[in-house]
């Protein structure tokens, strides 16, 4: 398999499973094309007279010229993340930017700096860092480069430049205020049904998030039952002559069923949970862009009825007019492209993580 | 090989029916009656099949018939009968005794009881038994005029009562100590094995939730909706195989638990036998006294205090006439003594040697039939992960042709 020699020369001290590699380098591009590599690990702990956190390491490695350097290595919190993706968002407001892992886990008993709760923010993370890499218009973004170049007080500076806090709630105010407004009007068909299948999109798969958690939690109670379930035919096989041998023999076979049983469910934990949760958020921020879509939309819509009714400034308003309706163009474009490219992706998303669960079950059998 | 009756006699338990009948204190009850079939195997020759004879009896008329049994052979193992009520339910079984599942699991057991009294060497002779298959009207008064009521001994009923034998038999010892460890680890298994198929029933069904979504997402896919559509087809499948596969289990269980009150019949002989011994411990004990009284009269010397000897020493001896006649009493009581002293001693003596038979019968029984019942159970997993491995696989074409 080339492609995973290739990025195995690449990142030879960072250890992460074959499997997930090949998870994250899957897209249209060959990974021949590729010329950006970002890796997200060594988790640490940080403790401050006020807080504390955690970091981790970014490393990047790039052979693109506008690159200064080709090997990059920072120290990011999740703070850093959630400013690079309000950026994002803010810069390329119809796209579709890749999803964060949540700030806190609300149900279960996970602690936030407990060992599963960071492994599995820091696969997220690095999963999200790759998604932008990956997307042909996001790679180029500057604040993505600053994010992963520059160093902790550069980056610091940098974000205190830009649009302030209250310019920013100004626009989240006209953004409510026009949605307000009611229904867009002149919605083109392929965004309704986007729409559409989006909200049922997103009630499947809630719901296969959930059953897929409810089967995980059956297992490990199936695998706690086993784990009683074959010492007892040792206990058994002490009083037999006869049949000892073979009450041992099957206590044996159900020690393995049950190794066999964790296994299967670490297959779970690792690929299907993770990318089921990951569609799960996509859904609820694929529902945000299209909302931001008609928002866009309603902006020209208003101004289009104001000119209709305002004979006066025809002149100024056709300007402001012809500028709304490019940007509602670029919008939609930008969507749909982008929503073809998220749907191909999620298609070899769940072909190959249903495939790799199809996978693991039949190894369990078959052990 | 004796010729036992199953040899002559093709004996099944072939249906079960609901009845509602007035009881003995005449309430109206419901309770379900077993088709007892026989038919002699001998003359099936030139495709002649003999008349099937058949008579109907109730799960009740079975304990009586093996009450009768114990008490009348009581150094044989006898076979146990099918659990009263359903122990070791998991969740989806009903402990319900009016359950059609249930119902047919006690058909088989008691089917099974009757093939195994049939099969054994010496029980299969009884006419009481023979009487049971073949002669419904007037069985029961036949039974009890046996009076084997009377010989039942009560002190059996005590299961905690432990009687002091000075001399125990280790052989019997040991025995009952195995039956002790043999229900407790069965009966420990059959707990944990209702765990285990109550969570493997949690996790195939579970599945079947993903058929229902598959489905539903497949209608609003167009590239991926016929792989997930039939993907979704193959789950249900994978849900649905759980049931016939723990219904398989159940046998296995069953079998077990055959053996479970095996156990107990086992631990019967021994308290019997124990019994006995305890009896003839006690008969040599009064015998031995009785001789030292005796003793004692003729010589005149107390050699034990006792409190005959002190009144009679403070209220005057005893006329010399009056010393012969208790002498000649405590003579005959000591000779009645000995002779049911050696009765006991023979009595227990073929006690010992036909119950050992019956119980190295018992454990090559025992040996073959669990051997047998654990590769079954071998079997069924194997065959459980074939199917599993054949769903998974269709299921993944589905998936990566999505």
């Amino acid at each position: 398999d080339t492609s995973l020699t290739e990025v195995n020369s690449f990142s030879p001290s960072v250890p992460i499973s074959p499997s997930s590699m090949i998870n994250q380098y899957k897209f249209e591009d060959g990974p021949e094309l590729r010329d950006l590599f970002i890796t997200v690990d060594d988790p640490e702990s940080h403790i401050t007279a006020i807080e504390t956190f955690i970091t981790y390491r970014v490393v990047t490695k790039t052979t693109r010229g506008e690159f200064d350097s080709s090997e990059y290595e920072v120290r990011r919190r999740y703070q850093d993340f959630l400013w690079l993706k309000s950026k994002l968002e803010e810069a390329h407001p119809t796209l579709i930017i890749p999803p964060l892992p949540e700030k806190f886990i609300m149900k279960g008993m996970v602690e936030r700096f407990s060992d599963e709760f960071i492994e599995t923010r820091r696969k997220a993370l690095h999963k999200f860092l790759n998604r932008i890499a990956d997307h042909p218009t996001l790679t180029f973004n500057e604040d993505f480069k600053i994010f992963l170049t520059a160093q902790a007080w550069e980056l610091s500076s940098h974000k205190k430049q830009g649009p302030g806090l209250l310019s920013r709630m100004g626009q989240t105010v006209r953004a409510v205020a026009s949605s307000v407004r009611g229904a867009v009007k002149n919605r083109p068909e392929m965004f309704t049904e986007m729409n559409n299948y989006m909200e049922t999109f997103s009630q499947k798969i809630n719901l296969l998030d959930k059953i897929a958690h409810r089967i995980y939690k059956e297992e490990r109670d199936y695998c706690n039952e086993m784990k009683e379930y074959g010492p007892i035919h040792t206990l058994w096989s002490a009083s037999e002559e006869a049949i000892g041998d073979s009450l041992k023999g099957l206590a044996g076979c159900i020690d393995r069923c049950c190794r066999a049983t964790e296994r299967r469910m670490a297959g779970l934990s690792e690929h299907l949970l993770p990318m089921l949760h990951e569609y799960v958020l996509y859904s609820e921020i694929l529902m945000g862009v299209l909302k931001r879509r008609d928002q866009i939309q309603g902006e020209l819509d208003s101004k289009v009825d104001a000119l209709a009714n305002k004979k006066t400034e025809k002149d100024l308003f056709s300007e402001e007019i012809g500028k709304l309706e490019d940007k509602v163009e670029r919008a939609n474009n930008a969507l749909k492209a982008d929503w073809d490219r998220w749907k191909q992706n999620m298609q070899w998303d769940m072909r190959s993580t249903f495939t790799n669960v199809a996978e693991n079950n039949l190894r369990y059998y078959e052990e | 090989m004796e010729d036992c009756l199953a040899k002559k006699m093709e004996i099944t338990v072939s249906e079960a029916e609901k009845r509602t009948g007035r009881n003995a204190m005449n309430i109206q009850e419901t309770y379900t009656a077993y088709l007892i079939e026989t038919r002699a195997v001998e003359s099936q020759s030139e495709g002649h099949c003999a008349p099937v004879e058949s008579l109907w009896r109730r799960y009740s008329e079975f304990e009586l018939l093996r009450n009768y049994l114990s008490v009348t052979y009581p150094h044989i193992v006898v076979p146990p009968l099918p659990e009263k009520r359903a122990d070791f339910v998991w969740h989806k079984l009903s402990a319900d005794n009016m359950d059609p599942d249930f119902v047919e699991r006690r058909r088989i057991g008691l089917e099974n009881f009757l093939l195994r009294v049939a099969s054994h060497p010496v029980l299969c002779q009884d006419k009481i038994f023979y009487a049971f298959l073949m002669q419904e009207g007037g069985w029961k008064e036949m039974v009890n005029e046996t009076g084997f009521q009377l010989k039942a001994d009560s002190r059996l009923k005590a299961l905690n009562a432990t009687f002091r034998v000075k001399n125990p038999d280790k052989r019997f010892t040991e025995l009952k100590h195995y039956s002790d460890e043999l229900q407790s680890v069965i009966s420990h298994l059959l707990r944990v094995r209702a765990r285990v198929a109550d969570r493997l029933y949690g996790v195939y069904k579970v599945h079947g939730n993903y058929g229902r979504v598959f489905s539903e997402w497949s209608a609003i896919e167009k590239e991926m909706g016929d792989g997930l559509q039939s993907a979704g087809h193959h789950m249900d499948v994978y849900a649905a195989s759980i049931d016939d596969i723990l219904e398989e289990e159940e046998h296995y269980a069953d079998q077990l638990k055959e053996y479970l009150f095996y156990a107990e019949a086992l631990r019967a002989v021994c308290r019997k036998h124990e019994l006995m011994q305890y009896d003839l411990e006690m008969a040599a004990q009064d015998l031995t006294s009785k001789k030292q009284q005796c003793e004692e009269l003729a010589t005149g010397t107390v050699r034990t205090f006792s409190l005959k000897g002190m009144t009679s020493k403070l209220f005057g001896q005893e006329t010399p006439e009056q010393r012969e006649a208790k002498i000649k009493v405590l003579e005959e009581q000591i000779q009645e003594g000995e002779e049911q002293l050696k009765s006991k001693n023979l009595e227990g003596r073929d006690f010992v040697k036909s119950a050992w038979a019956d119980i190295e019968r018992f454990k090559e029984q025992k040996n073959h039939d669990l051997k047998e019942a654990l590769i079954s159970y071998a079997v069924m997993q194997i065959s459980m992960c074939k199917k599993g491995i054949q769903v998974w696989t269709n299921a993944k074409e589905c998936f990566s042709k999505m």
